[in-house]
């Protein structure tokens, strides 16, 4: 069983990560960008690569800081707090992972170009408006020495902003991931307009042509690299959806604590005191589950499936929880879009969706349980 | 630090020890109640397994794997603890002796003790002699424990002791007791109590059964009249005993939150179910929808018991754990309990029918959020310790 505790790095790295966002990235610029209409801050992911961030899962020797899973679960939760806007899951996690799990030169390189910040990546897997990557149906027909990629995707996460995308689609016996630029011929992207102002796309793929080149991993078996891949960025959503539940968590207990009603702080009355205290209690456990998941993924990869689905189901309760009793307990001010409460429960929702739900997690840990 | 060779060495000898050590029939199947080894003077052993396992698990000190040897453990380290545990796991191995002595008493003596009491009250909880009971609550004193009226009167080299604790689990059993004793009536009231052992076969201790709603009858009225207490059968301080008090209860809270069947690494919820529902018949959705959810959190507050031992011996834990595990866990498994009755349907309804305990079981689970201080206690100790709020 793994040690449960956080290591003095981890502690560390969630200090000088904390110190950087609260300067650079407070809730505040992350309105301010929405209210410019951008999904993305070029210079911010480029600063965060500078401090090993991007590559924080590429391997020293192609220029990463391979810090592992759990530190990157550390990362994801100190955004989390402030929403911090970055395409940190989809492309140092999520991309960096699936690329390390093909060891060639091509892929080495790639990998070189995700730790420096200068690629950005987006994965294209959901074609339905839930998530399910087996049942993937765009087509990759075969022709000559490669394919032609036709079909629709939804839901791609940074998809409107990211360089590459890695694409799942249907092959004659099984499914083959693809790693393509993002502005190949056919390719047709449209920006969603995502209730918690993050980058999203829908991306049609008309007749892409795809090079051998341009598989990951091996044709027909696109687990192989997806499956580690969408694990570790479900682990980090988890991370960071715990984060988004301290910070919504924070705020308010401080507002319990400032505002007044019958002549007293509400934080007097039991009512919501006790409630404020199941909530922690909620946090507290998902923390353990967090944790363990990123512990999994550094220790033991190929058994930790369950462990990683814990954690996302368990974060994604816990963080339903915490904006909805946040923005009760805010009283009509919650409800304004001047304040930050709404913004936690807007991207709680986005990210409940996002790489399976409450519902498609459990059932995978029943599962592995047995039933 | 042991390393990992030193501690795969201890796992295959403990796994050679179990194989050759626990009965076939004190392993599998769901804990309940009523097959808990108390030990004790009066327990009457189920079986010779039993005692076979008892007795044996106690020779080696692994009926309290953590205590130090010298006190009647294995002195295990916290890598070993885990290994230990897996190990019965992995066998479906019961807990050879469970114990008020094992869960509450013992850590508050091991904390609070002098080395002569250690030496001479721990080694006989350890090998299942001597059982304890809880004299903390009073027919005036539930939650505000600390308004306990129980007095001691100091006599010179004794207390003289009288008055009622009430809910006194096993009491009838027992052979001694633990109680919180006001022995300075004009001290504020967290001031003025007294931690005291008390032996049940002193004249003037009597005990009067209460029947539960589960129809067991677990705990009592106990009655002190002009009892005898030398002074040297205290525990800390005199009139600092609610330090002991409240010590000993992150203890027992954390015992109450994992000895919740399946919190400690046990069985599926799920599969569990699935068996009592017979052969082909599937699980209807929302008893499967109840029993994923359950079969979460249980994982994951499972893995918040152990990640707060892991941060005790990393000496960076947050101070009131316990009262969260114990919320937490057992609102949990009265929970658990519902969806077992529900998936026994008729079946559960019948006390010894064909489910056996689980009717009384199912009932016995209402107390886990009582005992020990209620879950509403709890979240008032939360929120006032970890959140500041209130005053
Ligand atoms: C969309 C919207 C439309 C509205 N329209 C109108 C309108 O047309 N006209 C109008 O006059 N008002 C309107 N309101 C205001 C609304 O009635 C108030 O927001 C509401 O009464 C709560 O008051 P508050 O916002 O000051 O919250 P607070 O009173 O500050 O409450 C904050 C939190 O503390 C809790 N709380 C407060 N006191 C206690 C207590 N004693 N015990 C336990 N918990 C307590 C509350 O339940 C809440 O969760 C509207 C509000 C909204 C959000
Ligand atoms: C099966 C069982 C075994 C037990 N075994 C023992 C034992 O061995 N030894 C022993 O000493 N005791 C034992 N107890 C007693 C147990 O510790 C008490 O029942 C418990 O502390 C609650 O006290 P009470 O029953 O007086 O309830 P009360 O304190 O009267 O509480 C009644 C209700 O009011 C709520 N309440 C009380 N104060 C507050 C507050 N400030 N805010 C909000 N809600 C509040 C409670 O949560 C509860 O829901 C046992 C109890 C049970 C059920």
């Amino acid at each position: 069983m793994a040690n449960l505790v956080m290591t003095e790095d981890e502690t560390m790295l969630a200090d000088a990560a904390r110190g950087f966002l609260d300067k650079s990235a407070p809730v505040k610029a992350f309105r301010d960008l929405r209210d410019a209409g951008k999904t993305h801050d070029a210079k911010m992911w480029k600063e965060m690569a500078d401090m090993g961030w991007a590559g924080v899962l590429v391997p020293e020797s192609a220029g990463g800081s391979d810090m592992g899973h759990a530190a990157a679960g550390v990362l994801a939760h100190e955004m989390g707090k402030t929403l911090v806007v970055s395409p940190f899951l989809s492309t140092a996690v999520i991309a960096a992972t699936a690329l390390r799990n093909v060891s060639d030169a091509r892929a080495e390189k790639a990998l070189a170009a995700i730790a420096t910040g200068d690629v950005t990546y987006a994965l294209a897997v959901d074609e339905t408006p839930k998530f399910n990557p087996e049942a993937a149906s765009m087509v990759a027909t075969r022709e000559g020495n490669g394919f032609r990629l036709s079909g629709k995707k939804t839901f791609v996460v940074d998809g409107a902003l990211a360089d590459r995308l890695l694409v799942l689609a249907k092959t004659d016996d099984g499914l083959t991931l693809f790693d393509i630029p993002a502005d190949r011929a056919g390719i047709n992207r449209t920006a969603q307009n995502m209730i918690d102002a993050r980058d999203s796309a829908r991306i049609d793929f008309d007749n892409v042509e795809a090079t051998g080149e341009d598989v990951l991993g091996q044709v027909d078996s696109a687990m192989s690299v997806l499956k580690p891949a969408l694990e570790a960025g479900q682990a980090a959503l988890a991370a960071e959806m715990a984060g988004l539940s301290a910070g919504a968590f924070g705020m308010t207990v401080a507002y319990l604590k400032e505002r007044k009603q019958f002549g007293t702080v509400i934080g007097n009355f039991q009512a919501l005191q006790h409630r404020a205290a199941h909530l922690w209690c909620e946090i507290e456990v998902t923390a353990s589950a967090i944790l363990n998941a990123g512990r999994m993924l550094d220790e033991d990869p190929d058994n930790a499936t369950m462990a990683v689905s814990l954690a996302k189901a368990r974060a994604t309760s816990t963080a339903q929880l915490a904006v909805q009793e946040g923005v009760q307990m805010h009283g009509g001010i919650g409800m304004t879009d001047a304040y930050d409460i709404g913004f936690y429960m807007k991207r709680a929702r986005v990210g409940a969706e996002w790489l399976g739900d409450y519902g498609y997690h459990a059932a995978q840990v029943a599962k592995h349980r047995g039933f | 630090m042991q390393s990992n060779q030193e501690l795969e060495g201890f796992r295959i000898e403990l796994r050679d020890w179990l194989e050759a050590n626990c009965p076939a029939e004190m392993r599998g199947g769901e804990a309940s109640e009523a097959s808990i080894c108390w030990g004790g003077k009066n327990f009457e052993f189920e079986s010779d397994a039993q005692r076979d396992w008892m007795e044996r698990a106690a020779s080696k000190g692994y009926t309290v794997p953590t205590w130090p040897v010298e006190y009647g453990g294995a002195g295990l380290t916290r890598p070993q603890e885990k290994i230990f545990k897996e190990e019965m796991n992995r066998i479906g191995a019961r807990s050879p002796l469970d114990s008020f002595g094992i869960w509450m008493l013992g850590p508050a003596l091991l904390h609070f003790g002098s080395h002569e009491q250690k030496l001479h009250y721990l080694p006989p909880i350890a090998r299942g002699e001597i059982r304890w009971c809880q004299g903390y609550s009073e027919p005036g004193a539930g939650s505000d424990l600390a308004s306990v009226q129980t007095r001691g009167e100091d006599k010179g080299d004794h207390w003289l002791v009288n008055g009622q604790k009430i809910w006194t689990s096993y009491a009838d059993k027992a052979d001694w007791i633990f109680a919180l004793i006001r022995t300075d009536r004009e001290a504020p009231k967290h001031k003025g109590i007294s931690f005291l052992l008390i032996n049940m076969e002193e004249a003037g201790v009597e005990t009067r059964p209460i029947k539960l709603i589960s129809g067991a009858s677990v705990f009592c009225e106990t009655f002190f009249t002009d009892v005898k207490v030398p002074k040297h059968q205290i525990v800390g301080t005199e009139n600092r005993g609610w330090d002991v008090a409240k010590y000993l209860l992150t203890h027992e809270r954390e015992m109450i939150s994992g000895g919740g069947q399946g919190l400690s690494g046990g069985r599926a919820l799920g599969a569990v179910l699935n068996e009592s529902l017979g052969e082909g018949q599937e699980m209807e959705t929302t008893l499967r929808a109840d029993a994923m959810r359950c079969e979460v959190d249980a994982l994951a507050i499972g893995l918040t018991l152990e990640r707060y031992k892991d941060q005790a011996e990393a000496g960076t834990g947050a101070g009131d754990a316990s009262a969260m595990l114990k919320y937490m866990g057992t609102e949990l498994n009265k929970q658990r309990h519902e969806l077992l009755m529900a998936a026994g349907g008729s079946d559960a309804l019948e006390w010894d029918g064909p489910l056996g305990n689980r009717p009384a079981d199912w009932l016995r689970t209402k107390a886990n959020s009582i005992e020990g201080g209620t879950s509403e206690v709890m979240l008032s100790i939360v929120s006032r310790r970890v959140l500041g709020l209130g005053a």
